[in-house]
């Protein structure tokens, strides 16, 4: 199967000490400039979401960057045959998030972009939560914690059937409230199951408060750890160390990887970021061009 | 010959398909001689039932055909969001085998009750529901219940047959046990037995009565339900199960889809949960042996026909 385009050349193992995440051999210029103009794209998809009904922007914004890496640099999807056996799977189990994964969709070619612009409308099936009648997604999603008990049972199957495929789940912080990822993951740690990574959002928001003020999940990394799963601890909106820390998968053999990934609810548009009220957001057109022209000013291109 | 077990029917149909996987939620009571023989195909996760659904619903998204073994109160209900949303909604084959559902919970207790689970199951749409008479029904249905691309609730019973059944089985029809035109009794699961021994006090009294076995109650034999109430004076669905949702609600939709007024007497239980004991003892506890029902038929088949 043809692939998306990935970056061929090789792995550094070198760990650094220093705090700092190293700049990955792997992630050249061109495929990091890549990223940058597909990350723009897709938060330009995002916000025009936010006309007429609405959508998720702010929890779909900070996990742009982690699905547009995703789906550039890890991920063996062939957008041409998306439904491939030998395919890696992505499950968006905080399916709020929905949006940014449409975006993604329509900058890899599987989904038409215009169909976009039908988000709500019932001649289509672009509505708030991921649905596998639009190409690329893998499974219904919306209701949390859900997907990583699926991806668990795809996981063990593909294990069961000695195919390579790798399987990687996408939860919001928030969403860890619900009880059965717990369920899965003891799961997925008595298994063995190294060929699941679960990627943590970690916006530091549940859809009205922040994480820490309502049911605080820190220190989060203890937690997976306890459950039996090897953890990383990575910005999410730093290709080079996403390159870094997905290179290294699985992080320990015979466990499930967990990478928590940080990341800024709203992340792009400053006016958006951080804030409690910009989970859900309906917009009118000229507050969307405003937030689109913001978008622009803050992440131009070429700057490095 | 004794009847195959619900093991060994189901070994047999995981080597005849190599898509069946069975998995449990650490309730291995019916399958307790599979883990050696399945090996990596029998999966135990746990005392996790939301869990239990979810992998299912992942293994069928690869191609499998789940089997998945936990106490019907829990599978039904804990996991129900999991089952509706995961399996019924892409409408994936995974196969739930609910144990001690109904009466069969005996000493249990009303938090092991399913007394709900017909209910709630035949309103996932796509969902076939069976409900076997005993262990020799659920051998004799296994197979055309896995073999269907659809999602499927079995609710487990291994009681010895009280009657031997038919092997021909389809999906929605029902298994006529005797024919008679006095009364129809419907009946599924372990009742059937007892609904079998009603039907022989009520021949004895001079009565004739028709016994279907209704085994599958998603679908339903529609056909077979119509008839009852066009060829006999009076229809009595016998289960245990709650009033509401069950085989009398099913009766009463068919009738009014049907445009058909019929005398209907319900035997289920009426808005509570059952006295917990051993078996034998809670169906005389609740008017549930043969001999009690048959006596609840005359009543009503001498009011019935007295009307008339």
């Amino acid at each position: 199967m043809t692939l998306i385009p990935v970056p061929s050349t090789g792995v550094s193992p070198a760990v650094n000490g220093s705090g700092r995440t190293p700049a990955h051999p792997a992630l050249d210029d061109a495929t990091h400039r890549l990223l940058r103009e597909r990350s723009l794209r897709v938060r330009e998809h995002v916000l025009r979401t936010a006309a007429g009904g609405g959508s998720f922007v702010g929890a779909a914004l900070s996990c742009v960057d982690l699905l547009v890496y995703l789906y550039t640099c890890f991920l063996r999807v062939d957008p041409a045959d998306p439904d491939a056996p030998d395919r890696d799977y992505l499950f968006l189990s905080k399916g709020h998030a929905v949006p940014a994964l449409y975006g993604v969709l329509a900058e890899i070619g599987l989904l038409a972009p215009q169909r976009l612009r039908r988000h709500l409308h019932t001649d289509d099936v672009i509505y708030w939560h991921p649905n596998p009648q639009v190409p690329g997604v893998e499974f219904y999603s919306g209701s949390l914690g859900h997907l990583l008990p699926v991806a668990v049972g795809v996981a063990l199957d593909c294990r069961l059937a000695g195919n390579p495929n790798r399987v990687v789940v996408m939860v919001g912080d928030g969403e860890l409230n619900e009880g059965s990822n717990w369920e899965a993951l003891l799961v997925a740690a008595a298994y063995r199951l190294d060929n699941l990574t679960v990627v943590v959002d970690r916006n530091g928001f549940q859809a009205n408060l922040p994480t820490e003020a309502l049911i605080p999940l820190e220190p989060l990394e203890a937690k997976f750890r306890a459950f039996g799963c090897e953890t990383a601890r990575v910005s999410g909106h730093d290709f080079a160390a996403l390159a870094f820390t997905f290179h290294r998968l699985p992080l320990r053999g015979g466990a499930p990887s967990v990478v928590i990934a940080d990341t800024v609810r709203g992340r792009g548009v400053p006016s958006l970021e951080a804030r409690a009220d910009r989970w859900f957001v309906k917009a009118k057109p000229d507050e969307i061009e405003s937030w689109l022209r913001e978008l622009r000013q803050t992440n131009q291109i070429g700057e490095r | 010959m004794s009847p195959p077990s619900y093991a060994d029917a189901l070994l047999q149909a995981a080597q005849s398909d190599p898509r069946v996987v069975v998995l449990t939620a650490e309730n291995r009571a019916a399958i307790r001689s599979l883990p050696d023989v399945l090996g990596p195909r029998f999966v135990d996760v746990g005392i996790a039932e939301q869990a239990l659904v979810g992998i299912a619903a992942g293994l069928a998204l690869r191609g499998r055909v789940p089997v998945c073994h936990a106490l019907a109160a829990f599978l039904t209900m804990r996991a129900f969001e999991f089952v509706r949303t995961d399996v019924g909604l892409p409408r994936l084959p995974v196969k739930l085998v609910g144990g001690v559902p109904g009466i069969l919970s005996d000493g249990n207790g009303p938090t092991h009750q399913a007394l709900e689970d017909v209910a709630l199951m035949r309103g996932i749409p796509g969902m076939v529901v069976f409900c076997p008479a005993d262990e020799e029904d659920l051998a004799i249905g296994l197979p055309h219940v896995l073999a269907s691309p659809q999602p499927a609730y079995i609710r487990h019973n291994g009681l010895r047959p009280a009657v031997s059944h038919s092997p021909d089985f389809a999906l929605g029809r029902a298994e006529v046990l005797c024919e008679g035109e006095d009364v129809a009794i419907l009946a599924y699961g372990p009742l059937v037995a007892q609904a079998w021994e009603a039907t022989q006090r009520l021949q004895a009294a001079g009565r004739s009565a028709r016994l279907l076995n209704m085994r599958t109650l998603a679908p339903v034999d529609e056909d077979a339900i119509v008839a009852a109430a066009l060829e006999t004076k009076l229809l009595v669905t016998v289960e245990d199960h709650f009033l509401t949702g069950g085989l009398y609600s099913i009766v009463a939709e068919v009738l009014v889809r049907n445009q058909i007024m019929a005398p209907v007497l319900p035997i289920a239980f009426p808005d509570r949960w059952f006295r917990a004991g051993l078996l034998h003892e809670v169906l005389v506890h609740e008017s549930l042996t043969g001999s009690q029902i048959a006596a609840a038929v005359l009543a009503r088949l001498g009011s019935v026909s007295g009307d008339r």
